[in-house]
């Protein structure tokens, strides 16, 4: 068959790359050029080549902040998704109260990080904050900005309190999809509650909860603005994560190659966590069968 | 294992679903509801497994009393329009699933999903997901789970319509296998006619959330007690004439606005019988023809709109400024839009049934054809004779 080539289809292409290349390409490579060479001043620069590297996988205090980053996202992870199932299961099917049970869900994810960060620091307070002074009437010591575990705690629980919602949301139209039938034969077959979450609801949640873990995953691993707001990182350096590290070292130290380093290395975990979690989701099938 | 419905009525908020259905289901039976969409025979499967409460009327399963008792203490099994399984489950798990509920012995269990999945032919994708079954299997695996666990009634909605041509003859010829050796009774919903003679055993029609007829499916179709279960156990539909009977004179009323006085015949033989009045006639597209077969068929002049072929069979539409008909021909015919041709009623194949009394209201049957020189129908290959 004859077939006919016009190259002036690659024009229709080019308004992608354009944007691709801005947006992607070219930043990314920077970081990458940055990345390798050591530099003083705009014309005043060495190339090193990996020392950056080496140094930053070498760094104790980066080790620190990795193991923390990822105790803290996967305790995010642990009661976000059981949380956010367990709303979507709980809201009604239909009705009026349909609507209201959305808006009140959708209200926190409206707010901007940092306003998010104000809120608890007020919601914290002793004196004034609604969750501070109930936690000391019940008579438990509680002070976000000097106890390290009341920190780390207040960080987590602004987390579950912004994007649990999400997870709901993201579960009750998953939720929702599932056609009526599957309830209705799961009746007739005397299929139990649990039966019926095990077996019907949670099969059919899997692409939506794949979604779910996913942004959870990625958002609360490059966590920045609430606990910066909140507790700027400590006390100490117990709610310091890997981006507060990213950027005390690129813009308080002005460090750029070994932070352009770091931001390389930064993007390979989450690329590699998120396509360990891909894998280990979407291959459950084939290895039951 | 016998059911009844006695006046089962449902009424959701102002509208009637069931209106007043009364039916018997015999033990061992297979039953086909025949109905156009929302014509409430999925309402009435609801009802009888105990999905739904009727609003009135009773329900009883070997004479007991069971209309307020719900699914989950019923013996019941459905499938469904949709491929309904498990999806994390693989096919022996799914099919094992009600007997796994029911607590049976793992043994029993385990020889009862391979003589179910041996008898639908699913036995070598055992181990598979449902997803990686075609349709066909799919569907296969939803009835061997319904079928495994011995219901008293087994309700079919629809099974065979997401399924293509070749699946639906397989599967609807093995159904009637599956049930001869059963003591269960079978409930059968479809809209398709020809499915319901296939399938044979009793059918109901179903029109407007009541029952038309309800009886052996062949009596049934033979004899459609009025004009809407004639025209809903035809397919395609039955031709209808306004007919007027003036002594020896037949007469069918035309198109008035096109100044038509419709058409004039003299009373053939075999309507000897009817008084003169007023009257709804009625021929099935399958026994209108090309050729006169006696001398008082009625000869309609028609031109061609459109002669659609099917198969081995073409559906040739036709009218003239009184009437638009339909005919079923067997074997393949070429007709160009517009051409002028002759059409024959034999007069012993015609529907007699009383006039229509009001503007969209049924009429009783006065008289249906003579069998005696009937082909018999051919019920296995599911054609409407």
């Amino acid at each position: 068959m004859q077939r006919t080539h016009n190259n002036r289809a690659w024009w229709l292409v080019l308004p992608v790359v354009i944007v691709v290349a801005f947006s992607a390409i070219i930043p990314m490579m920077t970081v990458v050029n940055y990345s390798v060479q050591d530099i003083f001043d705009p014309s005043t620069r060495f190339f090193v080549g990996t020392e950056w590297y080496r140094e930053i996988l070498r760094d104790e205090r980066l080790h620190d902040s990795l193991i923390r980053q990822f105790i803290y996202s996967f305790a995010v992870l642990a009661i976000e998704i059981p949380l956010g199932i367990a709303v979507a299961l709980s809201m009604p099917r239909k009705g009026a109260m349909v609507s209201l049970c959305m808006i009140l869900l959708a209200l926190p994810l409206l707010i901007p990080w940092n306003v998010v960060g104000t809120i608890w620091q007020i919601i914290g307070r002793e004196d004034i904050g609604l969750y501070g002074w109930a936690l000391g009437q019940l008579g438990i010591d509680y002070n976000y900005a000097s106890n390290p575990a009341d920190a780390w705690v207040t960080v987590l629980v602004m987390d579950v309190w912004h994007w649990t919602s999400l997870v709901a949301l993201l579960c009750y139209s998953g939720l929702r999809a599932i056609p009526d039938v599957y309830y209705q034969a799961a009746r007739i077959d005397r299929a139990s509650p649990w039966a019926v979450f095990r077996y019907i609801q949670l099969p059919k949640l899997k692409s939506v909860l794949l979604i779910g873990i996913m942004l959870r995953f990625m958002d609360s691993f490059m966590i920045y603005t609430e606990p910066f707001v909140l507790t700027g990182g400590g006390p100490g350096t117990t709610t310091t994560f890997l981006s507060q590290t990213l950027t005390q070292m690129a813009i308080g130290q002005f460090d750029l190659g070994r932070a352009a380093a770091f931001s390389l290395i930064y993007f390979l975990i989450i690329l590699l966590v998120s396509w360990l979690f891909y894998t280990a989701m979407t291959h459950q099938d084939s290895d039951d069968a | 294992m016998s059911l009844s419905l006695e006046a089962v009525t449902r009424r959701v908020g102002r509208e009637t679903h069931i209106d007043k259905v009364d039916l018997t289901f015999e033990p061992g039976s297979f039953n086909v509801l025949l109905g156009r969409t929302l014509s409430g025979k999925t309402s009435l499967m609801r009802l009888m497994a105990g999905l739904d409460v009727p609003s009135e009327g009773r329900i009883l399963m070997n004479g007991e009393d069971v209309t307020g008792r719900p699914v989950r203490e019923r013996n019941i099994s459905m499938v469904y329009q949709q491929f309904i399984n498990y999806p994390s489950l693989n096919v022996y798990d799914n099919i094992a699933s009600p007997l796994k509920l029911a607590r049976m012995a793992s043994d029993e269990i385990r020889r009862r999903v391979h003589e179910i999945s041996e008898m639908l032919h699913i036995e070598q994708f055992l181990k598979r997901q449902p997803s990686e079954l075609s349709g066909g299997q799919q569907q296969r695996t939803a009835m061997a789970r319904a079928l495994v666990k011995d219901a008293d009634l087994v309700l079919f909605d629809e099974p065979l319509v997401n399924l293509d041509y070749k699946l639906r003859e397989e599967l609807r010829h093995e159904m009637r296998s599956l049930f001869a050796t059963r003591n269960t009774i079978a409930v059968y919903a479809t809209t398709e006619p020809g499915e319901a003679l296939a399938l044979g055993g009793t059918t109901t029609l179903m029109h407007e959330g009541r029952v038309l007829q309800s009886g052996p499916t062949e009596s049934v179709y033979h004899h459609p007690v009025s004009v809407e279960a004639a025209r809903l156990y035809s397919e395609p539909q039955i031709n209808l004439f306004e007919a007027e009977v003036r002594g020896r004179e037949l007469s069918f009323s035309g198109a008035a606005d096109a100044g038509s006085h419709g058409s004039r015949f003299v009373l053939p033989a075999p309507l000897a019988g009817l008084e003169s009045g007023a009257y709804r006639f009625g021929i099935r597209p399958s026994h209108l023809g090309l050729a006169p077969l006696a001398d008082d068929d009625l000869e309609f002049a028609v031109n061609v709109d459109i002669a659609e072929i099917s198969g081995s069979e073409t559906f040739l539409h036709v009218s003239n400024t009184d009437h638009s008909l339909v005919l079923h021909l067997s074997g393949i015919h070429d007709f160009d839009v517009d051409d002028s041709i002759r059409v024959y009623a034999p007069a012993h194949k015609l529907f007699v049934y009383a006039e229509e009394v009001a503007e969209g209201a049924d009429s009783a049957l006065i008289r249906s054809p003579t069998r005696a020189d009937n082909i018999v129908p051919d019920t296995s290959s599911g054609g409407l004779v």
